[in-house]
């Protein structure tokens, strides 16, 4: 158990969610879900296809809307804030499929992530991603939508990256990468986490490489959350095991 | 999408990985052997070629050229033209004759030799700079080189060069909303109208002149933008074009309809002309030829008119071009690429279609105020949808998002549609009773499913990066050109 998880008790968490609930039209995608997030920790939230994860994902970025209860960043109330509000708030978001943008070339992809940024910092904050994901650099003139998946989810989380973020939310990061590759995305979130202090939130459903990176996970089934605990602990669970690993250890 | 890279360090592939990477590193080398066709086969096949066009041009001809029926006065006479039929199929056997040998059945085709064109140079130039320089000091010098070369069409000539400028910077107007910012705007020439009324209005109620109009032609138009990006800000494609379409239409319709003050199908006369500092282009005392000592023209005023359009356009041109390289034009393009994605970086994308809106407004309302000042006339019938269209059509076949792809379009289109107007030679062909013009739609056309055929994403697809690393020693037109296509 990391420093960072044992204190979580007496602290504020960076993101909290409360009792969310969220509908697409009548039908109901989350059932008052309850997350918290402290500073320092990488949580994932695993479950099978249809279980909400990604709809929680975009429920913190504020599209859709939750229709009841809160979400909390650094206790303020960001519920009701419109996407871009919450979005330049220290929160940086590696959206489900990527989305880079494919007809502009890695290094523009690279600056719209820090379009809201001061320019001063950009050449900085551009070598810490060249660094983190050396492939980037060697494709910086190539057109986003000419990389190959690894790579696009990789300038996916430094696009991310470049708006200095104080909490990253990841969405399937690992989604129809080879195994090599998700393993060395993983890496580097670890070496965010424990170099730079970054938080995480990441949504998976390659539940034993999220659980192995998580200090905490949730799991999600059909819209609510079901269990919790350290990553080891639902590691080791009977349910966990049977209805997310069994075969599915890569 | 296969990608063989160098490893790197952090990306060496381990055991079976490995074993797979190099299976498929040995069967993607060469494509397998294919013996060359030799000479002979070559020239065989183009002749079939020719032979098997010039039998379906002779088909298809057969009743248009080699019989021929006329109204006389004892009812139809029928005519044949043999040797006129005959002369066309020689044109198509040789012509493609000539087309296949050199070029289809080539040992480097033209497609290899178009590339290399396109390319950029060897000191890392793109050609499309170099083109642009030569189009620009074309343009400056437009006038002279028109009095000195063709000093008896000089006149026409002019007013043909600011017809053409007019839709350049229309296009690049427009070149904002579709080509940067992806939003599909039927409705273009409702904000070339409302700047053209805008002026007019303000210079007959009120004797404003032509440079104190301008921008306010422009700032209308930019309004009008706003007030037409609001209600469709949730919409986007199709939806979208429906809507700026019925906005074009609502805007020509209220001008037509509201009498009292847009004189409705009158439109509105005496519009003045443009100054040049107080100097008016005419005729006598005080007019600009008396003022400088020059013997009066005629030529003066469209010189005059010519370098307006040309500075607007440039103008217009360059604020684009230095908007792209700042962080709301780079929104634009993200727009286009990724809505959600864009969302998701904290960009409001209402405001990025608003100003989307209202910049590519604003410059049509200066073309506008142009367009009014120039005719001295104006009505809604020159702000029909078919205005519209053809702004679309020359940025969509320039190349979405290419400056130079709008210029070269719209001399194209523009010209290309003048042209038939004196292409004489086909009466010849098909009688005197017919008009070129009359099929220019129908070429019109012709030339776009041709060029959306050979080149689907318009004459210049190829996008400018806006930022290149700063690491220069490295980076070339190399690195930045490996990403042709997806």
């Amino acid at each position: 158990m990391s420093v960072a998880a044992q204190q979580q008790s007496d602290r504020t968490p960076l993101l909290a969610i409360r009792g969310v609930e969220t509908f697409y039209g009548k039908i109901q995608a989350l059932r008052s879900v309850d997350v918290d997030v402290y500073e320092g920790e990488i949580v994932t939230m695993i479950g099978a296809n249809g279980a909400g994860k990604s709809t929680l994902m975009m429920t913190i970025c504020g599209d859709p809307q939750a229709r009841a209860g809160q979400i909390l960043y650094r206790g303020e109330d960001i519920t009701r804030l419109p996407t871009h509000d919450i979005m330049s708030k220290s929160i940086a978001q590696s959206p489900e499929g990527r989305r880079v943008f494919p007809r502009m070339t890695v290094m523009e992809n690279l600056q719209m992530g820090a379009i809201l940024e001061d320019e001063k910092d950009f050449d900085d904050d551009l070598r810490k991603v060249f660094d983190l994901f050396p492939r980037l650099k060697e494709r910086r003139g190539q057109r986003g939508g000419t990389l190959s998946g690894g790579e696009q989810q990789m300038l996916a989380i430094g696009r991310a990256l470049m708006s200095r973020p104080k909490l990253l939310l990841l969405d399937e990061p690992s989604l129809g990468l080879a195994p090599l590759i998700v393993k060395q995305i993983f890496e580097v979130i670890r070496e965010l986490n424990r170099n730079e202090g970054l938080t995480v939130f990441l949504v998976e459903q390659n539940a034993f490489h999220a659980l192995r990176l998580a200090h905490r996970g949730y799991v999600m089934v059909n819209g609510s959350v079901t269990m919790t605990g350290t990553g080891a602990e639902l590691l080791a669970r009977d349910e966990v095991r049977s209805a997310y690993l069994e075969g599915g250890a890569h | 999408m296969t990608h063989q890279d160098a490893p790197t360090a952090s990306n060496r592939p381990e055991g079976a990985a490995l074993l797979s990477e190099q299976r498929r590193d040995a069967m993607g080398g060469e494509p397998p052997f294919v013996p060359e066709p030799t000479g002979d086969s070559r020239l065989v096949a183009s002749i079939k070629d020719a032979v098997i066009t010039a039998a379906i041009v002779a088909g298809i001809t057969l009743f248009f050229l080699a019989v021929r029926s006329d109204i006389d006065a004892g009812g139809l006479v029928l005519t044949l033209r043999p040797g006129l039929w005959m002369t066309w199929v020689a044109i198509a056997l040789v012509v493609r004759f000539f087309l296949s040998y050199f070029f289809y059945r080539s040992a480097a085709p033209i497609s290899g030799w178009l590339k290399t064109v396109v390319m950029p140079t060897k000191r890392g130039v793109p050609i499309g700079k170099t083109v642009g320089i030569i189009l620009l000091a074309m343009a400056l010098t437009l006038p002279w080189l028109l009095s000195t070369f063709l000093p008896g069409q000089n006149r026409y000539l002019l007013d043909l060069a600011i017809l053409i400028l007019t839709y350049v910077m229309l296009g690049w107007g427009l070149n904002i909303v579709v080509g940067l910012a992806g939003l599909l705007d039927l409705g273009y020439v409702a904000f070339y109208a409302v700047g053209a009324y805008s002026f007019a209005l303000l210079a007959t109620n009120f004797g404003l002149g032509f440079w104190v109009c301008l921008p306010m032609a422009g700032l209308f138009a930019a309004l009008w933008g706003i007030m037409l990006g609001f209600p469709v800000l949730r919409l986007r494609g199709d939806y979208l074009a429906i809507v700026t379409l019925a906005f074009g239409e609502i805007i020509r319709i209220v001008l037509l309809n509201w009498y009292d003050f847009t004189g409705g199908p009158n439109g509105i006369l005496g519009i003045p002309k443009p100054t040049l500092f107080g100097i008016e282009f005419s005729r006598g005392e005080g007019g600009f030829a008396d003022y400088f000592g020059l013997e009066y023209s005629t030529v003066h005023r469209f010189v005059f008119l010519y370098y307006i359009i040309l500075a607007l356009a440039l103008l217009t041109n360059f604020v684009t071009l230095r908007l792209r390289k700042l962080p709301v034009g780079r929104a634009w393009e993200a727009l286009r690429e990724d809505e959600i994605a864009c969302r998701s970086l904290g960009i409001n994308t209402v405001n990025v279609k608003l100003t989307a809106f209202a910049t590519g407004a604003m410059f049509g309302g200066f073309a506008g105020a142009f367009f009014a000042t120039r005719q001295g006339f104006i009505s809604p019938e020159s702000f029909t949808f078919i205005e519209s269209a053809i702004i679309l059509a020359i940025v969509v076949l320039g190349g979405l998002g290419s400056q130079l792809g709008v210029v070269i379009a719209s001399v194209v289109m523009i010209g290309g549609i003048e042209l038939l107007r004196n292409l004489t030679v086909l009466q010849q062909v098909f009688g005197d009773n017919f008009d070129p013009t009359q099929y220019r739609m129908l070429i019109f056309g012709l030339a776009m499913v041709a060029i959306m055929v050979w080149k689907p994403r318009g004459l210049i697809s190829s996008r400018t990066p806006t930022v290149i690393y700063k690491e220069r020693k490295k980076i070339g037109a190399d690195a930045v050109s490996q990403g042709e296509g997806h």
